[in-house]
């Protein structure tokens, strides 16, 4: 075979490759992008302007994090063809279930407050107001799910994924130094030291990067979609190519406010983007567009992982792929968590930004009960079969679960006694 | 409305029943573990609450 011949025959197998990706990638890629919604916006924003550079490495820390506790998800659902409230309440029973799903529901509508708030801050900057963001964006998403099939959703999520990358020229428009970056921003460090807010901080971003609701996510979305057990080594490909973006996008919003916002105290990402207009004006429209986009992609995601959890354990139909006469108590959930969520931000004088922070600190507090779950079934060898956990695998797991709860005890520490850190 | 009410309690009946058994077995010492993780969880969530009601006074 002469050389041509062969690179013709590697370039049609990386096709055939990319085709196959392609029609297997979505779930992956939509969770980890959703991940930095509005509320994850705000907390980069907010680390970039308090800590600079500085905690860069701690975020590049969270890409192996996000892909190992969310490629169990991809090889649950494949394999079970289940969801995950589903598997929950299989696995364990009714008792730990309802706590499980009592979780992710308090965690979702909370997060999905969250949304709305980076939604209507964000067009607030273009002078349109609270109300008709609300109204505009629950008629937007309601046409979205009711289109009646799950691919087009998903093109539709992965649209706005795409959309999340405008932080990107962003941050290469503010000129920033890559010796600076590389000095302050790779070498691990804790700015400040051991203190609470530095706790906050860190909790903040691990609970930007995973919370409860991606776990019940992934694995409906994977089980909607038809995944089958020979896909996964796909889907674990769609997986962390979704948690390097997150991360990437993360350090981008890091270094662009971290550069022009430095000692800033930032409250929220809206605040941070009516200040960089005053010296970057288009960086800071990107960065209200990319707010938007956050929350309105989080919001997609985040009603429905309610919305496919009550199904799955109500036993109605949840699937993207009926309609609303198929399945009128899963758009029925859609719609009330998405209209009383939205509903919070016109609550005139409510402290919307104190929310978004606690929000994310809340969700990362409740992680290690939805992964301790995640663990143990991943373990059930009789049901995962060659699928199920190795050592390392549970090593990993298993550590992810012990920092979280060490950092939220130190956390918790530092609210009972304010002064024991310094 | 007391239809609706006793139509969800069997709901929520059928739903213990068809759980009741778990897959996966756990010991005792596990379960026990599980159940002072969550109220361990539930407390810092608490203590959340607290700073955040705290801040929100203030």
């Amino acid at each position: 075979m002469n050389v041509f011949a062969k690179l013709y025959y590697r370039l049609r197998k990386a096709a055939k490759a990319m085709q196959l990706y392609l029609v297997i990638a979505g779930p992956g890629i939509v969770v980890m992008v959703a991940d930095n919604d509005a509320g994850g916006i705000t907390t980069y924003a907010a680390t970039g302007a308090k800590y600079g550079y500085s905690l860069i490495w701690f975020l590049l820390l969270l890409i192996p994090v996000a892909y190992y506790v969310q490629e169990m998800t991809v090889r649950l659902g494949a394999v079970t063809k289940r969801g995950h409230a589903e598997a929950i309440f299989a696995g364990f029973g009714a008792f730990w279930g309802w706590f499980s799903l009592i979780d992710l529901m308090i965690v979702d509508w909370l997060t999905l407050v969250t949304e709305f708030i980076g939604m209507t801050s964000a067009l607030e900057i273009f002078g349109i107001p609270g109300w008709l963001t609300y109204g505009a964006v629950v008629l937007l998403l309601g046409t979205i799910v009711l289109n009646g099939r799950y691919w087009t959703w998903e093109k539709i999520a992965l649209l706005f994924c795409a959309l999340n990358l405008v932080y990107i020229p962003g941050a290469f428009m503010v000129h920033p130094s890559l010796d600076q970056i590389v000095r302050e921003g790779l070498l691990p460090n804790l700015p400040g030291g051991f203190n609470g807010q530095l706790f906050f901080f860190l909790m903040a971003n691990i609970g930007t990067t995973i919370a409860p609701w991606m776990l019940f996510f992934q694995q409906s979305a994977v089980v909607d979609k038809g995944l089958l057990e020979k896909d996964i080594p796909w889907g674990k490909f769609d997986t962390w190519l979704g948690s390097v973006l997150t991360v990437v996008v993360a350090v981008f919003i890091v270094v662009v406010t971290g550069t022009v916002l430095r000692g800033v105290d930032i409250d929220s990402a809206a605040q941070a983007s009516s200040q960089l207009q005053e010296t970057h004006r288009w960086v800071g429209t990107f960065m209200a567009i990319g707010l938007f986009d956050a929350g309105l992609l989080g919001a997609i995601c985040i009603s429905l992982a309610s919305s496919w959890a009550f199904g799955e354990i109500f036993g109605w139909a949840h699937s993207l792929n009926t309609n609303i006469k198929e399945a009128p108590w899963f758009y029925a959930c859609y719609f009330f968590t998405l209209v009383s969520a939205g509903a919070v931000v016109l609550i005139p004088g409510a402290p919307l930004v104190l929310i978004t922070l606690f929000v994310q600190v809340v969700a990362v507090t409740l992680l290690p009960a939805a992964l301790v779950f995640l663990l143990l079934l991943l373990n059930d060898r009789e049901n995962m079969g060659e699928y199920a956990n190795t050592p390392l695998q549970n090593a990993i797991g298993g550590t992810i679960v012990v920092l979280i709860v060490v950092l939220s005890t130190l956390y918790g520490l530092s609210v009972l006694f304010p002064g024991l850190f310094g | 409305m007391p239809r609706r009410l006793s139509q969800l309690m069997r709901k929520f009946q059928s739903i213990h029943v068809r759980y009741r058994t778990p897959r996966i077995g756990m010991t005792p010492a596990v379960r026990t573990w599980l159940l002072l993780l969550r109220m361990y969880l539930l407390l810092l969530v608490a203590l959340m609450l607290y700073k955040f009601v705290s801040l929100v006074v203030a």
